[in-house]
């Protein structure tokens, strides 16, 4: 209720911003967050991943894209703890004089970049058709799950080899090479929505039958407000755990297509990528450029999946 | 009963359909056939005789019909690249997938389920946890990963295994087979851990979540009121009773691992049928692409029909589920 005399606009937003963030604080969900010290960390590490990788360019030893700034004779050198190594580049260099640790902090950007878009396309559509499935029900709700079904018996990564390689053949290559990135966003995206749509139907579908639901219905709102202003608030909980989960599972699905040579283009290469060219010189004992672009990998996804256990069982009241 | 196994046949019989238009299109719209089949010498008359009597020119659905049915006796054409009958180089590639997915899903049964009764069992116990842990690291490495780091570390380091390939193979027929030869079985160690460790991470955690679920039912307690051993309660009464969801979810994922070789024969160049997938995809060997979406459209379709039934018939609750989940209960 807004009182007669009412403050002007901004100053009540900023009481409205100070209130949520002492709601937030003092919330359940931040006193079971403070309570377990490896999701704390976990949280840590993927705030560092996403900040590194935003701020590439600034916080990077070598622009290692920087054609002029590359020298053959760097090639090849290890870390700098091995003999040889060379105090300028931390983690080593590639076959060509590339600086690991800035490529691994450029390729995270990639990786991030897919992963989080991927999450938000997968989650557009999948809680798009939750709700029209779970709320308008009958041969629309039929056919959606039916879709659904058929594409879950299949594995995720299986449709997003598909799509990419389906796309591969229709765009000529050099078309291709510009869209890759946004193809593999497609791809994985569809590979992903199925998750999303069936528990928002789920949720919709008690929701929809709710008192607030039927009074908004009565008093002549259109189905569409209805989806999006009233049951879409009330069903994001569980969407949140799933986006989290799923953001890890898309961060590997592309590493794993990079890898495969179906993913990136060379010249813009992820975590996945790099490890595939590391792969190459695996055998001539250059390790370095293999495993660390697979450490940080490995621990990205390993602080994302953590975070995702952790928020699944903190919202899940039964576990309280 | 019958209207169900119907049901069920319908829909993957609709999903047959549904990949086989895919496929069909793949193979026709993507490139065109013909210049993909004739020199560049060919004249443009040439050409139009070849795409009439191919049939071309035909309406589309009798262009998918025709592919439709040959594809239902197996032909798929002639591969672009290895200028032969796509039928005999997948022919060729099969054992190797077989065998190695063969092997990979015993490996995750025999390690995934004990270990799972074993956390099941001794909820908060050191090594329980410790298996736990070890498994969300596990899940957090890709598979292609692991089979780097397992290359690295036995191959490169330490000589142990062949890094690639099948070794040696002995024909028996038209398969081949890797199982009676030492550097076959040396061969298969490294491909079959990699591609078995997420499965293994998979059933454990499947294994632990029902063996908790039963444990917690009243007839278990009654077992325990009525003195019989812990060894009696755990195996001969909840063991049991978690085995249902087992079997399903690995028959489920038996198709799955078929799909995850595509990486490891990747890494470990395992000349099977995922290597030859991913190298079509690079070279845009399209007859190659429709003929393996195909097969394991077909792969998976008969798994999750076989699965389907078994469920129907082994636990009588859920045809109860089924119907109320399909909104028509009762």
């Amino acid at each position: 209720m807004h009182s007669p005399a009412a403050p002007p606009p901004s100053a009540s937003r900023l009481n409205h911003v100070a209130a949520a963030v002492r709601r937030a604080r003092d919330s359940d969900l931040m006193y079971a967050f403070l309570r377990s010290p490896i999701t704390v960390a976990a949280f840590l590490a993927t705030v560092t991943f996403v900040l590194a990788a935003a701020f590439a360019p600034w916080v990077t030893p070598h622009n290692p894209f920087d054609l002029a700034s590359l020298n053959l004779l760097d090639a090849f050198l290890p870390p700098v703890w091995e003999p040889y190594g060379d105090p300028r580049f931390l983690l080593g260099t590639d076959d060509q004089g590339r600086d690991i640790l800035s490529t691994i902090i450029y390729g995270a950007r990639i990786s991030l970049f897919v992963g989080f878009a991927s999450v938000l396309f997968a989650m557009v559509v999948g809680v798009t058709l939750g709700l029209i499935s779970g709320y308008v029900g009958g041969w629309i709700d039929a056919v959606i799950m039916r879709i659904a079904d058929v594409q879950l018996s299949f594995p995720a990564i299986l449709i997003a080899l598909l799509i990419d390689g389906v796309a591969r053949g229709v765009l000529p290559r050099d078309v291709h090479d510009d869209l890759a990135l946004y193809v593999l966003v497609f791809a994985i995206g569809v590979s992903g929505w199925v998750q999303y749509a069936r528990t928002v139907r789920g949720s919709t579908m008690v929701e929809r039958n709710k008192e607030y639901v039927q009074a908004a219905r009565i008093i002549g709102i259109p189905p569409m407000l209805i989806m999006l202003r009233h049951v879409l608030p009330n069903v994001t909980g569980p969407v949140l755990v799933i986006a989290t989960i799923h953001l890890a599972i898309a961060i590997i699905t592309e590493a794993t297509l990079s890898f495969l040579g179906v993913g990136v283009p060379p010249t813009q290469p992820s975590l996945g990528t790099l490890i595939r060219i590391g792969n190459d010189f695996l055998f001539s004992g250059e390790w370095w450029i293999t495993v660390f672009p697979g450490i940080a990998l490995a621990t990205l996804v390993l602080a994302v999946n953590l975070l995702g256990d952790w928020l699944r069982d903190a919202l899940n009241p039964k576990l309280r | 009963m019958l209207a169900f196994i119907i049901q069920r046949l319908l829909q993957s019989i609709l999903v047959m359909l549904t990949v086989g238009l895919i496929a069909f299109g793949l193979f026709r719209y993507v490139g065109d056939p013909i210049s993909n089949l004739v020199g560049q010498e060919t004249s443009l008359a040439e050409r139009d005789a070849l795409r009439e009597r191919l049939g071309l020119n035909d309406p589309f659905f009798v262009q998918f019909a025709r592919f439709a049915a040959n594809a239902a006796q197996g032909e798929f054409g002639y591969s672009y690249r290895h200028r032969r009958p796509v039928e005999d180089v997948i022919a060729e590639r099969l054992p190797a997938t077989m065998e190695l997915s063969l092997v990979a899903a015993l490996l995750a049964l025999a390690v995934g389920v004990p270990m799972g009764i074993y956390t099941g069992l001794h909820r908060y116990g050191v090594i329980s946890r410790a298996f736990l842990t070890v498994s969300l690291v596990g899940i957090s490495i890709p598979t292609f990963l692991i089979g780097i780091l397992l290359i690295l570390l036995f191959g490169v380091e330490l000589r142990w295994l062949p890094t690639f390939g099948r070794g040696e193979v002995v024909h028996l027929g038209w398969w081949s087979t890797g199982f009676l030869t030492t550097s076959g079985l040396q061969a298969l160690i490294m491909p079959s851990i990699t591609l078995a460790l997420f499965q293994m991470t998979l059933i454990m955690r499947l294994v632990r979540s029902e063996m908790l679920e039963v444990l917690r039912t009243d007839y278990i307690k009654f077992a325990r009121a009525r003195g019989l051993t812990n060894r009696t309660v755990h195996f001969g009464h909840a063991l049991k009773n978690t085995l249902v969801p087992v079997i399903t979810i690995t028959g489920l994922q038996l198709g799955s691992i078929i799909a995850f070789a595509i990486i490891t024969e990747s890494v470990f160049q395992w000349p099977g049928m995922g290597l030859m997938f991913i190298q079509a995809i690079n070279d845009v060997d399209i007859p190659v692409m429709a003929a393996y979406l195909c097969l394991i459209g077909f792969v998976f379709v008969v798994i999750n029909l076989v699965v389907d039934m078994l469920y129907y018939l082994v636990d009588p609750r859920l045809r109860v589920d089924r119907a109320v989940a399909a909104g028509h209960p009762g």
